[in-house]
């Protein structure tokens, strides 16, 4: 039982960061159409400027701050500079481009940080807490991580919801002709969705990169995962994006805590679910298609 | 067509003074094409302020072409595009609402995803904060679309759907509204509906529409003039009523 729970505990917080990183990809997905495959390079050059900034004598959060703001930043000048001339062409084309982006990002994370493994700070611990007499997989950091994240999605919530920018932002994204006639700068929404994707990808690299060491590939399973999260969830569906990464990680967890060296078959298990989901429902779990084709 | 609750109206913005009769859009030696097949060749009309100019003819005439290209979704290779005097040729998409002219495009343009209200919402983000009373007066306007409110726009009718683009237009105040096929798809008693409202928005509220329409027989009931478009050209241009009365252009141009 105490093992159930503790597998169970570290998916859901494993499938916390992929929901964060499917969630980026969701919001590009809605609003450009386009599957961005270098948001995991993007998330990991503001990882290694947080570190940077660490290792110049910068508190955790002043790095997690300057982190965020050069993930916006970044978001949206690949959006205007990268994305924008080859947006409403052949979707074939963003592909490529953002593939070419990832390949390009990583190696100048390379040749200006260097290609070896560096440690993280995590801000909190990473001793399990007690219950009683037994540990438990929670830790300080764990509680940081689902903090942070349910945070991000309630500010993104409320954005969404509750304001004008929000309201322009979900014009642009399901109805862009209709909305440039309405008067919405729908231009200047889509470099925002960008950038705010760009804002979550980069939270979810800085929390995956907590206690443990980066790399310039070292967001690469992430990419997987996330994609593999945000697929489950419909691509199209914010809520889908969260329930598909949490429903993954423990999933995965389940996968390397019972079966016998199962930690060697993670990446197949993603594979495996996505494929059996796919064919159950090829939409996603919370495919909105039906609504876009009415 | 049945009343609208009280005597509440949309008022249609600024500009909706000015004599009827006055030239409000001018559109001259409009050119533009899809790739190598021309679209437009050289249309020349006016639409007039507190009238409803209708613009008639087949599938492939360009009708839809020509609203496209005067919005400025589609770049004319000549001619010019004039409203209340002022050059629009080349004014961005985004800023014509701003100048007064809002565009409902074909398919009726309801954002689906969006609920009722939040579509009448995004017709309205360009002006600012605005206040609950205009959207009370679109939804006394169309009882229909106010009792869906917030129900996502993908499970409207057809009618319904036309009325809210109607609406989240009127939101915008324009001066002059651009209609791309109102009547499509729509049952006949709707159609009735929707220009007998748009005629009581003109005549009382002075607002100016040009009308894109394949229905000829009915945009020519509600319209003041009627410009009969045939492979991008302008064949005709004349009274509504004239218009009506001619048997030989009603065969050989509007189907009727």
């Amino acid at each position: 039982m105490q093992q159930f729970i503790n597998i169970t505990l570290s998916g859901l917080v494993e499938g916390m960061i992929y929901a964060a990183f499917a969630l980026a990809l969701v919001l590009i997905w809605r609003s450009t159409r386009i599957v961005n495959f270098a948001q995991g390079a993007m998330a990991a050059a503001t990882a290694f400027i947080a570190l940077a900034l660490i290792d110049a004598g910068q508190s955790y959060w002043i790095a997690l701050i300057v982190a965020l703001l050069s993930g916006f930043v970044l978001g949206a000048v690949v959006e205007r500079v990268v994305i924008r001339p080859v947006e409403g062409g052949p979707e074939l084309n963003a592909v490529i481009v953002t593939l070419g982006l990832f390949v390009a990002i990583q190696a100048s994370i390379a040749i200006i940080f260097g290609s070896s493994f560096q440690s993280f700070p995590t801000p909190f611990g990473v001793r399990g807490f007690e219950i009683g007499d037994s540990t438990i997989a929670l830790t300080p950091t764990s509680l940081y991580i689902i903090g942070s994240v349910l945070v991000v999605m309630a500010l993104l919530v409320a954005l969404f919801r509750f304001t004008r920018v929000g309201l322009a932002m979900r014009a642009s994204a399901f109805g862009q002709e209709v909305a440039r006639l309405l008067g919405v700068r729908v231009g200047r929404m889509l470099t925002l969705g960008w950038a705010l994707a760009a804002v979550v990808g980069s939270l979810a690299g800085l929390l995956i990169a907590g206690g443990e060491f980066i790399y310039p590939a070292y967001m690469d399973s992430l990419i997987v995962f996330g994609f593999v999260a945000a697929v489950l969830g419909g691509l199209d569906s914010p809520i889908g994006a969260i329930v598909g990464g949490l429903l993954l990680g423990l999933a995965l967890s389940y996968v390397s805590g019972y079966i016998e060296r199962g930690s060697a078959l993670v990446n197949v298990a993603a594979l495996v679910i996505l494929i059996v989901v796919l064919l159950v429902r090829p939409g996603g779990l919370f495919a909105s298609s039906v609504a876009r084709r009415a | 067509m049945p009343e609208p609750h009280g005597s509440t109206a949309v008022s249609a913005g600024a500009g909706s003074t000015g004599a009827p009769g006055r030239s409000l859009l001018e559109v001259e030696g409009l050119t533009s094409a899809y790739g190598p097949v021309r679209a437009l060749d050289g249309v020349t009309l006016s639409a007039e302020a507190g009238r409803i100019t209708a613009v008639l003819g087949a599938n492939g005439a360009g009708k839809t072409t020509l609203l496209r290209t005067i919005s400025g979704l589609v770049r004319p290779q000549a001619g010019s595009v004039r409203l209340d005097g002022e050059d629009i040729t080349k004014a961005p998409v985004e800023a014509m609402v701003g100048k007064g002219m809002s565009h409902v495009p074909e398919g009726r343009g309801v954002i689906a995803e969006l609920t009722v209200d939040e579509n009448l919402r995004v017709g309205s983000l360009f002006r600012g904060k605005v206040g609950k009373d205009e959207f009370d007066r679109v939804y006394d306007l169309f009882p229909r679309i106010a009792e869906r409110r917030n129900n996502a726009a993908h499970t409207l009718s057809g009618g319904e759907r036309q009325m809210l683009v109607i609406g989240r237009a009127l939101l915008a105040q324009p001066r002059i509204l651009l209609l791309d096929e109102p009547s499509l798809g729509l049952a006949p008693r709707i159609v009735a509906q929707i220009f007998g409202l748009l005629r009581q928005l003109v005549d009382r509220d002075g607002l100016s529409v040009l009308l894109v329409e394949q229905n000829a027989r009915s945009a020519l009931s509600v319209a003041d003039v009627g410009v009969v478009l045939n492979l991008g050209k302008v064949v005709v241009t004349d009274q509504a009523r004239t218009l009506m009365a001619d048997e030989g252009l009603r065969h050989a141009y509007l189907g009727f």
